[in-house]
């Protein structure tokens, strides 16, 4: 021991016992500048507290930037159209005619009735619910081997994988998009390629063809289903394997038992990173689909801008939300399980 | 299998005729240029609780996990019970291991893990349940069979990962420091515990420890390893009273170890002379070393007789020195004594009367004797 005796109390040592430099700040405003005293007997009065102006940021964010949006389209989902600016009529009314002064409030229903009666947007939304469906089974099988081989990697490879994993993000997706059609058109690479190997004698037709989508999507959506199912995996005891070996399981009887149940987490959160995004696609069937390529979005896109039918396009908007969030809700429930088991 | 006679002791390695359970045989492996075991030849008999004892690094995890199958041995053969288990994979070695970490399937039940095993060998159903029945009762956790391992205690988790092992009936369970995530106290009683179950189940237990008390309390024999040789086999007494090489001397308990010269080498007895200690020491064991060359005679604390007046007619095994510092730990009292020629001792004395009957304290010359039988000369 060296150095002077500290003469501090015992009591010094507790935690927040010594005042700190805010504190003291705090002290000399609250005597010096009345506005601040004031602010912060109000703020006391209305029950804000430090912790629920943080907690008020993010619902702040979400209120602004998703809640209202989502009630304009609501609004606009419930009008009827019109030829105008803009081209739909308004929901609320202010009716002063000199006799009765009142709110007129009208709902139009009709918008939704024919979503459900007219055949064109129940196909439009199962077809893209089949496509999603599919597309995420096809993005799980090809994703599974390649996390499980990117976590399975040594350590110093490992950074680098999940690099050229992240890589495809740094260009526009548009334009990776685009570089499919120069793929698969009749005169694209890959058929140039196969007609060189000679394994077809003439070109195969992929693109504008549900073929085309699928390959747009499960190479698009790709990442988002193998980052959380590394994740997952590179995390896992790997003494747990030995151990079901060494209790006479085989292998592959191990992977089914213990790897795969104990990857269902991962499995989950990313089937619904890639599912979700996947049912309201737009940019890809429009761009590698066929004209027979019925999905929601495009649908959606077509209502807006080639017919000017808000309202429609509201709608359509308003019932794929409400039909994603089904599933949201049990990826969320999920979720927490996850974190329950986890404690 | 019949309950041996407790009056019989259980020593099958002093047997000539005793056929050995599990042989090891030469064994070496390498991980590039570092050698982790190094030709080791090793025999483990049928019952025995064996334990592989030294610092980390010293390969005895290595040796485990080749016993287990999931490294294989750069050179030499692994034979259990009589078959070469050089080609054989883990899940079809007739061995079970228990995990430092447990490695408890965390999505599964308490019976399901220990049923997972069974389940392999496709045993049908009702036969399952009632052998999981068993183990969980042999191990007192049938009340938690439907948890999950996140459910339960570290003590709770290390019986399930015993149960799951046990329940195959294994020829042989190795256990990779199986109470080294217990405290102080749940890793004593667990240690009864374990030697309790392994004498019911009759099965060759071989455990991996670099806890010297916990080895020297469960094991019927102990292989103290160093930089992945093997330094001693001998049963726990053996390798306490009569170690084979300073290595073994003082990692197993606390030892003096005077530095000296052998001056009569003869059938029944060794006298040396050490500049360490600044007289003759007389030890009545013969050793291989002839007169003239280095020895060291280790002479464990509690060895000593702690005096203040010379021993009567005892020039030899005697040193004087004075009282550097006193240790009491309610049982024991341990001195520690500056000898002459700067050598520090350590002495321990029972403190079989109370604190101030005791005469001896700090600075006092104290005189620390011997008997001929108790200290070990070591040539290496």
């Amino acid at each position: 021991m060296s150095g002077p005796p500290d003469e501090r109390p015992a009591a010094a040592y507790l935690a927040g016992v010594l005042p700190g430099t805010g504190h003291l700040l705090h002290r000399r405003l609250m005597q010096s500048v009345p506005p601040y005293r004031w602010l912060l007997a109000a703020a006391r009065r209305l029950g804000v507290t430090p912790r629920g102006l943080v907690i008020a940021l993010p619902y702040g964010f979400l209120a602004a930037f998703f809640l209202v949006p989502f009630l304009i389209v609501l609004k606009i989902s419930f009008a009827e159209v019109v030829i105008a600016a803009p081209p739909y009529t308004p929901l609320f009314d202010l009716v002063d005619d000199g006799v009765d002064f009142y709110l007129s409030v009208k709902l139009n229903l009709a918008t939704y009735w024919s979503l459900w009666t007219n055949n064109l947007y129940v196909i439009a939304y199962l077809n893209s619910v089949k496509i999603a469906v599919i597309s995420t089974v096809i993005t799980l099988l090809v994703g599974f081997p390649i996390s499980y081989a990117m976590a399975r990697a040594s350590e110093e490879v490992r950074p680098t994988l999940l690099m050229l994993v992240i890589l495809p993000f740094w260009t526009s997706f548009l334009i990776r998009v685009y570089a499919w059609i120069g793929i698969l058109k009749n005169e694209g690479l890959l058929n140039s390629f196969l007609l060189w190997l000679g394994v077809i004698s003439k070109p195969l037709v992929i693109l504008n063809t549900d073929w085309a989508v699928y390959i747009g999507i499960v190479y698009s959506y790709l990442p988002f289903m193998i980052l959380p199912l590394y994740a997952n995996l590179e995390r896992m005891d790997l003494t747990l394997l030995e151990a079901a070996a060494d209790l006479g399981c085989r292998p592959i009887k191990a992977f089914w038992m213990v790897t795969v149940p104990l990857a269902m987490p991962g499995i989950i959160a990313g089937c619904f990173l890639v599912f979700i995004p996947a049912v309201g696609e737009f940019v890809i069937p429009d761009l590698l689909g066929g004209s027979d390529t019925l999905m929601i979005g495009k649908t959606m896109w077509v209502e807006f801008f080639g017919n000017r039918d808000w309202p429609v396009s509201s709608a359509v908007a308003v019932v794929l939300l409400l039909l994603l969030i089904v599933p949201i809700v049990l990826f969320q429930r999920q979720q927490a399980k996850v974190q329950e088991a986890a404690r | 299998m019949d309950k041996p006679n407790p009056r019989v002791p259980f020593e099958p390695w002093k047997d000539p005729g005793a056929k050995p359970y599990i042989r090891l045989i030469n064994v070496t492996k390498t991980f590039g240029s570092f050698v982790a075991v190094d030709n080791i030849s090793l025999d483990i008999y049928q019952r025995e609780f064996f334990s592989l004892l030294g610092p980390s690094g010293c390969g005895k995890t290595t040796l485990l996990r080749m016993l287990a199958g999931f490294e294989t041995p750069t050179a030499g053969r692994i034979e259990i019970d009589g078959t070469d288990m050089s080609s054989v994979p883990p899940y079809e070695r007739p061995v079970n291991m228990m995990f430092q970490s447990y490695a408890l399937f965390p999505h599964m039940t308490v019976e399901q893990n220990v049923a997972f095993g069974l389940k392999q060998d496709h045993i049908p159903r009702p036969q399952i349940a009632a052998r999981v029945e068993d183990m969980l009762a042999l191990v007192q956790l049938s009340s938690f069979a439907k948890r999950k391992p996140h459910q339960l205690s570290g003590g709770q988790r290390q019986r399930v990962a015993l149960a799951r092992s046990l329940v195959k009936k294994p020829k042989m369970l190795l256990l990779d420091e199986p109470l080294g995530a217990l405290d102080k106290k749940l890793r004593e009683q667990t240690q009864f515990e374990l030697m309790n179950i392994q004498e019911q189940v009759g099965i060759t237990f071989v455990i991996v420890t670099h806890d010297q008390e916990e080895a020297m309390t469960v094991s019927s024999r102990i292989a103290v390893m160093n930089h992945g040789r093997i330094a001693q086999v001998a049963t726990p007494s053996e390798i306490y009273e009569f170690p084979n090489s300073r290595y073994v001397a003082e990692f197993i308990g606390d030892v003096n170890v005077f530095e000296s010269r052998i001056v009569e080498s003869a059938a029944d007895h060794v006298l040396l002379r050490s500049e360490d200690a600044l007289c003759d020491i007389y030890v009545d064991r013969s050793v291989s070393a002839p007169a003239g060359a280095a020895a060291w005679v280790a002479v464990r604390p509690e060895k000593f007789h702690v005096s203040l007046a010379p021993p009567d007619g005892q020039a030899r095994n005697t040193v004087a020195g004075q009282v550097w510092d006193i240790g009491y730990l309610g049982n024991l009292s341990v001195y520690h004594v500056r000898l002459p020629s700067g050598k520090k001792v350590t002495a321990t004395q029972a403190n079989l009367t109370r604190l101030k009957e005791r005469p001896i304290t700090w600075d006092d010359q104290v005189y620390l004797s011997w008997a001929a039988d108790s200290g070990v000369v070591l040539v290496s």
